[in-house]
């Protein structure tokens, strides 16, 4: 734009439109991916969350640690990846409706019901996306574990194991390989309708450290250290496990 | 007593206020099925709202945006003398990533109407369940329940009113009610179509080849379903963005019936095996 010549000069007459009003609007640009990789994978009788906990900006590392996987309550764990602010948002969000659950109904909300309200939750910013991508995790009313899926806008469904962030697309072939048994002859299939895997709590965590050892090694924005959350009936524990920091 | 508790989680029954308020604040303050009888939904600050969206998500499979959102894709549904069939793929697409091969497209609005997913996932689970809770609110209010016609009208309208806002859906709402089984086309457009035979989906060209091919108003139960399984089966060998399972039901007076959910790679086996045997 000439802004020369919108300006008011001795001998010109003021514009009839004042500058300011021709003023252009610069792009609302919301967004920002942060990367980072979490995943999901529902046992028998627990559950493992785990997610890194690099944040990155392009190729500029913000900080090793800024933790993504929210404890909600003594059974159900959130994880996000995508936009740092949005998934703090979304995670503040349903601890707040967990309280008002708690204060309506005079019990703790189940997993189920919170893995629906926060579909119905992403879904109220349909026009105005969280550029959040989210698993829930937790033990389901029988005490089974139970991973949820979503994309941003609230697409919802109930999975064995699960995979999302910066390395879904390296990790998520290696869990349906030694988690769900895809296409191994001789071993039994856990297909994605059956609600868990069938391993024990040992070999889902060394599954866990593997495949995030793997991803740190091919995917810039992955690294640092691994938060590990294990959902048992006896409440939540978190692990810490170090990732490579370069 | 009923319709008193009733009247309290609904509107105006008369008016439909598909009206965006701009809200901050998403408080659902006391009870949370009142606040959620009344739809709002966040909005950007900016002139152009579905501009703005149209920027960072992907309407179609097609373009590389940033919030990829999952995808559904080869539906069909069609009449025939004893009721109808529906069938299904599983897959869902984000970009180019199969984001699932397992979900669920038909959905179970209530036991005597189905609906299914093509075009945005959550836009098509979001709507059909505010159908089923409105399908339910019509039986408790008039003591019996909605027809074919009018549920598929209700979801019509529902998205009508967001019409241009990016909503991606492309729908078959199929049901039994007192006039018999019936059959509608509803998608986000507001387009709402009466008819006997539909396929909606990146895949549903190839459906209705074989589905047209095949297709007799006489067939017999057996014959209709195999049918449906074997165009969903083809659809998904064709179309790249449609496989994992085909899902079959069946819709008939007692409401509808799930048939099988069978894997596309047994299948593929099982029709190149059947080819073979009849080229020979």
């Amino acid at each position: 734009m000439d802004f020369a010549a919108l300006a008011p000069s001795a001998n010109s007459v003021m514009p009839s439109v004042h500058p300011t009003s021709q003023a252009k609007e610069a792009a609302f640009s919301p967004y920002e991916d942060h990367g980072g990789t979490n995943l999901a994978i529902a046992g028998a009788d627990f559950c493992v969350i785990a997610s890194d906990t690099r944040q990155s900006n392009g190729y500029h590392i913000n900080t090793r640690f800024a933790p993504k996987t929210f404890k909600l309550t003594d059974k159900t764990v959130l994880t996000t990846a995508g936009c740092q602010p949005d998934c703090n948002m979304v995670a503040t969000r349903v601890r707040q409706h967990i309280e008002w659950y708690k204060y309506t109904h005079n019990r703790s909300i189940s997993t189920a019901a919170i893995a629906q309200m926060l579909s119905i939750m992403l879904y109220q910013k349909r026009f105005f996306p969280y550029y959040d991508f989210n698993i829930l995790g937790g033990l389901d009313e029988e005490g089974r574990g139970a991973v949820y899926s979503y994309d941003s806008i609230g697409s919802m469904e109930r999975v064995p194991c699960q995979c999302c962030g910066s390395a879904s697309a390296l990790i998520q072939p290696f869990l349906d390989n030694q988690v769900r048994n895809k296409n191994q002859k001789g071993k039994e299939e856990v297909t994605a309708f059956d609600p868990v895997a069938k391993l024990s709590l040992e070999t889902t965590l060394k599954i866990v450290k593997d495949a995030f050892t793997s991803a740190t090694e091919r995917d810039i924005y992955t690294g640092d250290s691994l938060q590990i959350f294990i959902v048992t009936r006896d409440g939540v524990e978190e692990q810490r496990y170090p990732l490579k920091r370069d | 007593m009923l319709s008193d508790i009733v009247a309290q989680y609904t509107q105006d029954s008369t008016s439909y206020h598909g009206d965006l308020a701009f809200s901050s604040s998403n408080a659902w303050q006391g009870d949370v099925a009142k606040q959620f009888g009344q739809l709002s939904f966040d909005l950007p600050n900016t002139g152009n709202p579905a501009e703005f969206l149209h920027q960072y998500t992907d309407v179609k499979s097609d373009h590389d945006a940033l919030i990829k959102l999952a995808h559904g894709t080869t539906t069909l549904a069609f009449k025939y003398a004893d009721g109808v069939v529906i069938a299904t793929d599983s897959r869902a697409t984000q970009g180019s990533v199969i984001a699932s091969q397992s979900v669920k497209k038909i959905i179970e609005i209530n036991p005597y109407l189905l609906g299914t997913m093509a075009g945005g996932a959550a836009d098509c689970a979001f709507w059909e369940r505010e159908l089923g809770r409105r399908c339910r609110l019509y039986e408790l209010r008039n003591k019996e329940r909605i027809s074919v016609a009018a549920a598929s009208k209700l979801l019509g309208n529902m998205v009508y009113s967001y019409k241009g806002m990016g909503l991606s859906m492309g729908t078959m709402v199929s049901g039994w009610d007192k006039t018999g089984p019936n059959l509608y086309y509803v998608d986000n457009d507001g387009t709402r179509l009466k008819g006997n035979l539909f396929s909606v989906g990146s895949g549903s060209p190839f459906a209705y080849g074989v589905l047209d091919r095949g297709y007799d108003h006489e067939l017999q139960k057996e014959d209709a379903l195999e049918l449906g399984k074997r165009s969903i089966y083809h659809a998904t060998h064709r179309d790249a963005f449609s496989g994992g399972y085909v899902r079959l039901f069946h819709m008939n007076e007692d409401g509808w019936e799930f048939i099988s959910l069978t894997d596309m790679d047994d299948l593929h086996w099982k029709y190149t095996g059947d080819a073979a045997v009849t080229a020979s």
